[in-house]
């Protein structure tokens, strides 16, 4: 018996360690290999010698460029600190309050993510530029270009994001905990920060991590809107694409890389604490009325969803007329896109690379934090593989663009094939938006009870049936808003994929930059148009796949009960 | 126990999926090397504007219809690190209208494969490689420009005709009303600059002084050559330092703007074309650059640029005088040798104090 038991483990281990190699392994092959044919430039000079930290020495000699740190900490830590707080709220009054139009106000603060960031700084400038309608009307008395614009800028781009993430958490809530605190007779406030709050400490320094790495590496607005002022992602595109100087462009994009490291070194200290899950006792939260409350919070989500539908209507208005400001007569003539950057091929293109980016990469994602999350033992080899989850978020996609070049396009790389096709595209789009939805999804298997993989093991049921049986169906929620998350950022990506596109292969995003470059402001708001289209309707389909499940499950349920 | 059997685990497991992938790795598409050179596909990568490719091709395409070009668009900053990053296995067959100052790099790292297409010789000797056998031909000049937006001057009480050369660009009316490209991530910020430190005078510190000045009026310095016409056609600069085409474009579109070239004269750089050095040169590549110096194609250049690279003046719409009076005596080696000197200087003076408080 005993002997049975042992080998029966030691079978379970082995699977178990190989699919964890496996999946490690091949995150390795695309992150870090690649990764290191870039860096490693960092510490030699242009012709090849090792120079140790010379580069980094004089990098921070130079006064002009280490102000783009300070800068760059200085934004991020902003716009950081409005997306959290803003993006609690707003979850919080669609998660904990009986406002009305919630569903309205989910769909619309994910607008942001629908279109390309590029995209978001042109709607400032048609609000608050010099030009802008609110600054013309007077409503806008300031700067746009420079630290604010970058500020408004990354909140746009970052709440959403943060929104997700803590709608997410607010969702589950224990209602023993709060009727518990009523009848205790302790004020709302202090529900707030004693109950609600600690409930989900992780996901705001999560969001906090996710929120800063991003504003902290982001080269879009910068570009567009940053005037003169410099940051890090900036001195990236200066030193590679301005002075093509791949050294000080890896030096550069190692220093980005701290944020995400820190949040590495803070999670795992906060993480070696025990985490909270969701019991199984748990009963749901009853909200009760309160009219004052409501009204904050319905005020407050009205301002934000009216603030990005305003950005919206700036495009359609430039969109649709013939030249913003001067002449403001209607014309579809914006809709008859050039054919050089690939026109209707491009957004085809676009579409397949977003399928293929979402399908492929919610599997992997998924499959990724199940073996992170749900194995138990192999702590180190977890714990590198939980270390190489965060830190695409930190990679600007330049940095991912030119270091796929240097390592798939190596001769000698049996991997090369790949480079200057389709799948090229889509592995770094997987990589590059990889971070979020391993959270989220690892997140949402934090919450699934420890207790199906030992009634599995003891039923000497195999991991991987239970894993496709029991923890797949009931993350479904999650994998589709994974699936949502690499279709979305797929169909508005420029900055890695710029690099990396071929000559038969274009894309739609790319195809807006061009239009942006090369001035045709209204035609690349068209053409966001379309692609904002294009997101909208995928979401449409997702909804009514997401009630057709809960009809399906709660049938289900009732047929068995 | 964990532990020592992790290390080579991890190795075997790479090697597995490393060797499996590698042997079901397909001969890629038979790249049917053609020998004929007016027939195949070939891979072009240019930082011509979108708009002017597409009018390119298509007059290349009816000489040699059975020709095949697949385009790479995008500035040059973009386009030129691309081909360095893909150095040890380049993908292009030939750089098209992309800055010399860039193609100088490429040859610098001995990428480029020497050949002399023909009609070279009607190209002028300073716009093309001084190697007997040219390792790159340039086809046209880019030059500084200012794009004034007459709507918002006038706001400011001025006319167009107030700001015809370098020296104008002091007035205090314009504080705060310019905007200009930044020479470390810009070439037209670089020609603009290198042309101006030439003009003041190369070795004294009268260019800087200038710029000092100049400073003093900027709003922003942009990462790219033709934003500062654009916003100047949107009305978010009244001034925008960029290059020529950049603003006759905005005047095609029917803004505001108009385009001045400095009294003084404008800095400029070539547009220039090469073979790449790969291990097997399509000879269709070598008709492109052939067609690419033709008197067809210059004759397309002619409606976009003030000068080409065989001495001929270009056909400006609104331009009165002969263009090539409007460039200076640009010493494009001096530029290159100073190039990172100019660059630290600059970012030192002007980059570093543009952080607003």
């Amino acid at each position: 018996m005993r002997e049975k038991l042992r080998r029966y483990l030691s079978g379970l281990r082995w699977s178990q360690l190989f699919a964890l190699v496996a999946t490690i392994t091949t995150f390795t092959i695309v992150l870090i290999f690649p990764l290191y044919s870039l860096f490693s430039k960092a510490f030699v000079d242009k012709g090849g010698e090792f120079v140790g930290l010379g580069n980094y020495i004089t990098y921070f000699q130079s006064p002009a460029l280490s102000i783009s740190v300070m800068n760059t900490i200085d934004i991020s830590l902003w716009s950081t600190l409005f997306s959290v707080v803003f993006g609690f709220i707003y979850a919080y009054a669609l998660t904990r309050t009986r406002i009305k139009a919630k569903a309205f106000f989910r769909y619309t603060a994910l607008i942001p993510i629908f279109i390309p960031t590029i995209v978001h700084a042109l709607g400032l400038v048609y609000l608050f530029g010099k030009q802008g309608i609110f600054t013309r009307a007077g409503l806008f008395p300031f700067e746009l270009y420079g630290r604010l614009g970058i500020i408004i800028s990354e909140v746009i781009f970052t709440f959403p994001q943060a929104f997700l993430m803590f709608f997410v958490a607010l969702e589950f809530a224990d209602g023993r905990l709060y009727e518990a605190a009523d009848a205790m007779g302790i004020p709302g406030w202090k529900k707030l920060t004693h109950v609600t709050l600690p409930d989900i400490k992780f996901t705001v320094i999560n969001v906090f991590f996710v929120c800063f790495t991003l504003a902290f590496t982001d080269f879009g607005a910068p570009k567009v809107i940053g005037g003169s002022f410099n940051v890090l992602a900036t001195d990236i595109y200066k030193q590679v694409a301005g002075q093509f100087n791949f050294n000080m462009g890896a030096v550069v994009g190692t220093l980005l890389l701290i944020p995400a490291l820190a949040s590495f070194t803070v999670d795992r200290l906060v993480n070696s604490k025990n985490a909270s899950t969701i019991n199984a006792k748990a009963t749901t939260l009853i909200v009760k009325p309160n009219w004052k409350r409501d009204s904050f919070f319905f005020i407050f989500c009205s301002l934000i969803t009216g603030f990005f539908l305003t950005l919206v209507t700036a495009l359609f208005i430039g969109g649709l007329s013939e030249n913003y400001p001067y002449n403001l007569s209607f014309t579809w003539k914006n809709f008859l896109f050039s054919r050089s950057s690939g026109g209707m091929d491009a957004y085809v293109n676009s579409l397949e690379m977003a399928g293929l980016t979402a399908l492929c990469g919610t599997i992997f994602v998924f499959i990724y934090a199940y073996l992170m999350e749900k194995i138990s033992g192999f702590e180190n080899l977890r714990r590198f593989g939980k270390l190489l989850s965060i830190l695409p978020l930190a990679l600007p996609g330049m940095v991912i663009g030119i270091s796929f070049i240097f390592f798939f396009n190596n001769p000698s790389n049996p991997l090369n094939f790949i480079y200057g096709t389709m799948i090229i595209l889509v592995v770094s789009n997987i990589l590059h938006y990889f971070s979020v939805p391993y959270l989220t999804a690892s997140g949402c298997l934090k919450k699934l009870d420890k207790e199906f993989e030992s009634v599995s093991d003891s039923m000497n049921i195999p991991r991987w049936k239970t894993f496709l049986r029991v923890s797949a169906p009931l993350s479904l929620p999650a994998i589709l808003e994974i699936f949502m998350y690499f279709f979305v950022n797929a169909m508005v990506t420029v900055s890695a994929v710029v690099f990396l596109y071929s000559a038969k292969i274009k894309i739609a995003s790319i195809a807006i930059t061009h239009m942006e470059e090369a001035g045709n402001f209204g035609q690349a708001a068209a053409m966001s148009l379309l692609i904002l289209m294009m997101n909208v309707l995928i979401r449409l389909l997702y909804e009514v796949g997401i009630k057709a499940i809960k009809k399906h499950t709660s049938a289900k349920e009732r047929h068995e009960t | 126990m964990k532990k020592s059997f992790f290390a080579p685990v991890v190795a075997v497991m790479a090697s597995f999926v490393l060797l499996g992938l590698a042997s079901c790795s397909p001969a890629t598409e038979d790249e049917n090397p053609t020998t004929v050179p007016d027939a195949g596909e070939i891979t072009v990568y240019t930082a011509l504007e979108d708009e002017i490719v597409e009018e390119y091709l298509a007059v290349f395409n009816t000489t040699y219809p059975d020709i095949k070009v697949n385009v790479v668009r995008e500035s040059t900053g973009i386009i030129t690190a691309k081909l360095l990053a893909e150095k040890d296995n380049p993908i292009a067959d030939v750089v098209w209208g992309t800055a010399a100052s860039s193609l100088l790099v490429l040859d610098s790292e001995n990428m480029l494969e020497p050949y002399a297409p023909i009609g070279v010789e009607t190209i002028l000797p300073q716009f093309k490689s001084e190697k007997s056998v040219p390792t790159w031909v340039g086809i046209d000049v880019w030059e500084t420009a200012f794009i004034i937006n007459t709507v918002e001057l006038e706001k400011l009480g001025l006319q167009a005709s107030d700001i015809a050369s370098y020296d104008d660009l002091l007035r205090p009316e314009l504080k705060g009303k310019i905007v200009m490209s930044n020479p470390s991530s810009s070439g037209t910020g670089l020609l603009t600059v290198s042309g101006l430190l030439q003009l003041k005078g190369k070795g004294t510190e009268a260019g800087w002084d200038y710029l000092g000045a100049l400073h003093e009026n900027i709003d922003q310095y942009v990462h790219s050559g033709s934003k500062p016409a654009k916003m100047a056609g949107a009305g978010e600069t009244v001034v925008g330092v960029s290059f020529g085409y950049a603003g006759i474009k905005q005047i095609r579109d029917g803004l505001p703007v108009v385009v001045v070239f400095p009294a003084e004269g404008s800095g400029w750089d070539l547009e220039a074309n090469a073979l790449m050095k790969k291990d097997s040169i399509n000879p269709a590549a070598q008709t492109f650059l052939d067609w690419a110096i033709s008197s067809e194609a210059m004759s397309l250049y002619q409606n976009n640029y003030p000068m080409l690279a065989n001495g001929q003046g270009g056909k400006y719409d609104g331009f009165d005088s002969d263009p090539v009076d409007q460039l200076i005596d640009n010493d494009l080696s001096w530029v290159a040798l100073n190039r990172d000197s100019i660059l630290d200087t600059w970012t030192e003076k002007f980059d570093g104090k543009s952080a607003p408080q």
